[in-house]
């Protein structure tokens, strides 16, 4: 093979291998001269954004490792960290010091949260996606019966700031004064007169860090075993449900401290919706950065979320310029993220079926045939 | 040296299954060090009194055996296989067990990694400790070389022709330590025989090594290659226990199935060239691992039976697998002159093609349906063959009497073992789903059938009723057969042509009573002159 027909296949390799983030690369970049936003203002969005959104997305990784696909369940996650920021909030507790506690105060609820959720997933084995939405909205009217209703009666709330006035039920939105930014101005620094939220970076690195060591431990090893191949893996003597459901616990605390960090960054909490497009979004933007049902990457990640929210600031602006109506742009980005979703999803699917009739195929001695009509 | 006491004990092994009884008595010893040979005609009990000896968890679930298993002169109930693993025993199971996506590395010490200590593993658990790769990957390096084969340890298993996943099971077990009896399933059932050939010098090294291995094979002539001993077993019953020097094929063969054996010849009809080509190949080439064609043109014609033998590794293989557009291939196929696409099984199939491929592990069967509907399904669902029309076509009928006496048809002709055409498909030997595959062909009624090395896993008795079967389904119908084998004799029994391949193209076509000289100077390529061992693992 001679140098340049190889290089022109790793070239058509990378673009083959990457089209939807190229896809989105070409889109953008056609936005955002019609938005008409500065570059300036365009960097700034994304250094928040990245450190708003990081960490949630970082947190769908292990369940894709563990063959367990997009874990819609991280909204479980995300409704432990607003009950642990609610309870914070009521306590008083401000500043860093009340996100931690936020984080330790939700981390047993979590936990409980992901071993359900590993447990019902284990008894849905190769829909998993589904059954972990589905779930989802299950845990979503639990959250609002505690919130509603059980806050204020059965658990203390002090704090008149957070109650509704007939007494008891947690307010629509929750201003979290103490709290706005306190990590992502607890290291302060200015570049070029954008601040770059520096603590925030730093545990997102520090979650990085720990997935990418995780990956070389027995555990994540199992969970790459598992994911492959439940049956071989358990001959093998791999505690395979067990596996799987620490994958999904693992899954919904990292999610419950990404939403805290996500909320603090926004600075209010909308008690009742703030969890809604938690996994939407996640998975929208970590499939955007290229990652399918099967395989993702720290990279995938970071990508993902630059082009996601670049998209997400640019579309109605964008529209707005060319249709006349920001409702256009709008539309779009929301089409975008699930139209994003349902195509890999199906996708994933279709490779699958491919993928078997043919391993299918190739080990049989006769063929099923597949209906052509 | 005072006697010395034998690694394996059975004492009376007796089974049955729902009152079938499939063991009667069994008895079975076996030595330190010791290759033993189990042979026996397909259904015969081989397997199952492994699955005994291993804690299989079917045995426990069919209502358990009676009788006693002694490892090192110690009573043992294994309840499941893993303490069968702990007592040092191995098994290389009848389906491969390997995990595609992960290295051979990653396979051979699955769930037995090599870790390393650190502060989060002693704070939250062992789980937690780091994979040591560079130890892991000496240590299957080291079990890869006691085999004496060779297989990069860091290929990934999906990209590994079969011969390799078979080694890479095989270095799995052999990697532990404690490691002292291993049992081989038809080990070679999968491979060609060089590969077979590469196995058995691994066996021999191993027993060296004072490992025990017990080899259950349909091809005696590997039995007499390695064994020290043999048992043969018959309807569920020992037989014969016997020193391997001590006996000869023939007598095997005839204890075996217990009559005995006549050395049929089998009378090839001449050759007609003036019939139609039914099938026409040019300049194919398929890239399938391990088995890469390069550039093979043939033209085969109606009613012919054509061979296509050659070495391991040569293409052979390749050739059914690209035509039915199961791996990647390019050049030209046509059939009754019209071109086939490549790449589209459907396609395939759809031209009056049928395959029954050699790779048969996991043989795909429904296992959990009567073998009858498995014999009638593909047909069934492609063709609408043993559906009845009702009401004018708007209700269709299962035709169960019509597929009953296909059924019956296939279980006589091809010597089907079972106790009826309902039998579940689960419940039979493993030889003997291997026959429901090619019924399964058959049953459709292809124009062109390319059967690949159809006798492998079948004993010697039921061999020659595959091939017969074979012949008088080419006869009957008319079909074009295609058969690849990698035994020469099979081949020159019953083609009308073989072709040689060599290096991805046909070195030569011979018709079956040419010399073996002839065939063996083809298969060495006559051009390359010098080395008659072609070592696919080089
Ligand atoms: N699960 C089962 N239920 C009922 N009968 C069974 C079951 N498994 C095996 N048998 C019967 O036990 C007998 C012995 O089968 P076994 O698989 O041990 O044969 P084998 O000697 O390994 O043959 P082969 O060479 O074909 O693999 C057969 O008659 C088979 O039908
Ligand atoms: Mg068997």
């Amino acid at each position: 093979m001679t140098k340049k027909n190889g290089f022109k296949d790793t070239i058509s390799h990378l673009f083959i291998g990457n089209a939807v983030p190229i896809m989105f690369i070409i889109l953008i970049a056609i936005a955002i001269p019609l938005s008409g936003f500065s570059t300036r203002y365009l960097i700034e969005e994304m250094v928040t954004r990245l450190g708003r959104d990081s960490f949630l997305v970082l947190s769908l990784l292990i369940p894709i490792m563990a063959g367990m696909g997009l874990n819609f369940g991280i909204v479980l996650g995300a409704m432990a960290g607003q009950i642990g920021i609610i309870l914070v909030t009521n306590w008083g507790v401000s500043g860093v010091g009340g996100l931690f506690l936020a984080m330790a105060v939700a981390t047993p609820l979590a936990i409980l949260l992901g071993w359900i959720a590993g447990i019902v997933l284990n008894h849905a084995k190769g829909r998993e996606m589904v059954t972990s939405m589905i779930l989802g909205f299950f845990i979503n009217g639990v959250y609002q019966l505690v919130v509603l209703y059980f806050m204020g009666k059965i658990i203390p709330i002090s704090n008149s700031a957070l109650v509704l006035s007939r007494g008891y039920g947690i307010r629509n939105a929750i201003d979290l004064k103490g709290m706005r930014q306190s990590l992502d101005r607890l290291i302060p620094l200015k570049i070029g007169g954008i601040a770059v939220p520096v603590a925030t970076f730093i545990f997102i690195a520090l979650l990085c860090v720990f997935i990418w060591w995780f990956a070389k431990t027995k555990l994540g090893h199992d969970m790459r075993a598992v994911g492959q191949d439940m049956s071989v893996s358990e001959n093998a003597g791999i505690k395979v449900e067990r596996t799987r459901i620490i994958a999904i616990i693992l899954s919904t605390v990292l999610a419950c401290y990404g939403q805290i960090i996500f909320l603090q960054n926004i600075g209010t909490l909308n008690t009742y919706n703030s969890h809604d497009q938690t996994a939407t979004f996640a998975i929208a933007a970590l499939l955007i950065g290229g990652a399918t049902v099967a395989k993702a990457s720290i990279p995938n990640v970071f990508v993902g979320v630059i082009l996601f929210h670049l998209m997400f600031v640019v579309a109605p602006k964008a529209g707005k310029q060319l249709m006349g109506s920001a409702m256009i742009g709008e539309y779009f980005r929301v089409f975008v993220s699930y139209g994003i979703i349902a195509v890999s999803i199906v996708l994933y699917a279709w490779k699958r079926s491919n993928e078997k009739e043919r391993s299918r195929r190739s080990l049989r001695g006769e063929q099923e045939i597949p209906k052509t009509d | 040296m005072t006697e010395q006491q034998p690694v394996l004990q059975m004492q009376d092994i007796t089974k049955e299954y729902f009152g079938n009884r499939v063991l009667t008595n069994v008895c079975l010893d076996v030595n330190r060090g010791e290759i033993l040979g189990l042979v026996g005609e397909n259904g015969a009990g081989k397997s199952t009194l492994m699955n005994i000896l291993f804690g299989m968890s079917i045995i426990a679930e069919t209502g358990g055996y009676t009788g006693k298993v002694c490892i090192d002169g110690k009573e043992v109930v294994f309840q499941n296989p893993f303490d069968a693993l702990r007592a040092g025993i191995g098994m290389v199971h009848q389906e491969f067990s390997l995990i595609p996506g992960f290295t051979a590395t990653e396979n051979i010490l699955l769930n037995g990694e090599v870790l390393h200590d650190n502060i989060v593993a002693k704070l939250f658990g062992p789980r937690l400790k780091t994979l040591d790769l560079p130890e892991m990957r000496s240590i299957a390096e080291k079990s890869i070389e006691l085999l004496g084969v060779e297989i990069n340890p860091d290929t990934l298993v999906a990209e590994m022709p079969v011969g390799h996943k078979q080694f890479t099971e095989l270095a799995r077990e052999i990697h532990r330590p404690e490691m002292k009896l291993l049992v081989l399933d038809e080990p070679t059932a999968v491979l060609t025989e060089s590969e077979a050939q590469v196995l058995l010098t691994s066996l021999r090294r191993l027993a060296a090594t004072g490992i025990s291995i017990i080899f259950i094979t349909h091809r005696l002539q590997e039995i007499f290659d390695v064994c020290d001993r043999i048992v043969i077993l018959r309807d569920g019953q020992v037989v014969k226990e016997a020193a391997t020097r001590d006996t000869d094929i023939v007598q095997v063969a005839e204890l075996m199935v217990g009559r005995s054996m006549s050395a049929k010849s089998v009378a090839t009809r001449a050759y007609d060239e003036k019939t139609e080509t039914v099938i026409s190949i040019d300049h194919l080439w398929v890239d399938m691992p391990g088995e890469t064609v390069r550039d093979v043109t043939l033209e085969v014609h109606k009613g012919e039976i054509f061979g296509i033998g050659g070495l391991a590794g040569q293409g052979k293989l390749g050739i059914p697998n690209g035509v039915m557009g199961l791996y990647p291939a390019g050049g030209s196929v046509t059939v009754h002159g019209k071109p086939i696409p490549l790449n589209d099984p459907a396609a395939a199939l759809a031209a009056g093609m049928a395959f029954v491929s050699e790779d048969r592990r996991g043989v795909g069967l429904l296992l959990e349906e009567a073998l009858d509907l498995n014999i009638a399904s593909t047909a069934m669902q492609s063709q609408n063959k043993f559906i009845r029309p009702l009401l004018g076509g708007l209700l269709k009928w299962r035709d169960d009497k019509a597929i009953q006496d296909v059924a019956r048809e296939y279980i006589e002709a091809l010597d089907i073992k079972c106790t009826g055409t309902s039998q579940r498909v689960e419940e039979l030997s493993g030889g003997n789903q291997q026959k429901i595959c090619l019924a399964k062909a058959f049953a459709l009624q292809p124009d062109v059938l390319f059967v690949s090395e159809p006798t492998r896993g079948i004993d010697v008795g039921a061999k020659a009723r595959v091939l017969e079967a074979l012949r008088t389904y080419n006869r009957k119908n008319g079909t074009t057969i295609i058969m690849i084998s990698s035994e020469l004799e099979e081949l020159r029994s019953i083609c009308d042509r073989i072709a040689i391949v060599d290096e991805g193209r046909i070195a030569g076509i011979l018709p079956p009573s040419a010399t073996a000289k002839e065939f063996g100077l083809l298969m060495i390529g006559k051009l390359k002159g010098e080395g008659s061992e072609v070592n696919s693992y080089a």
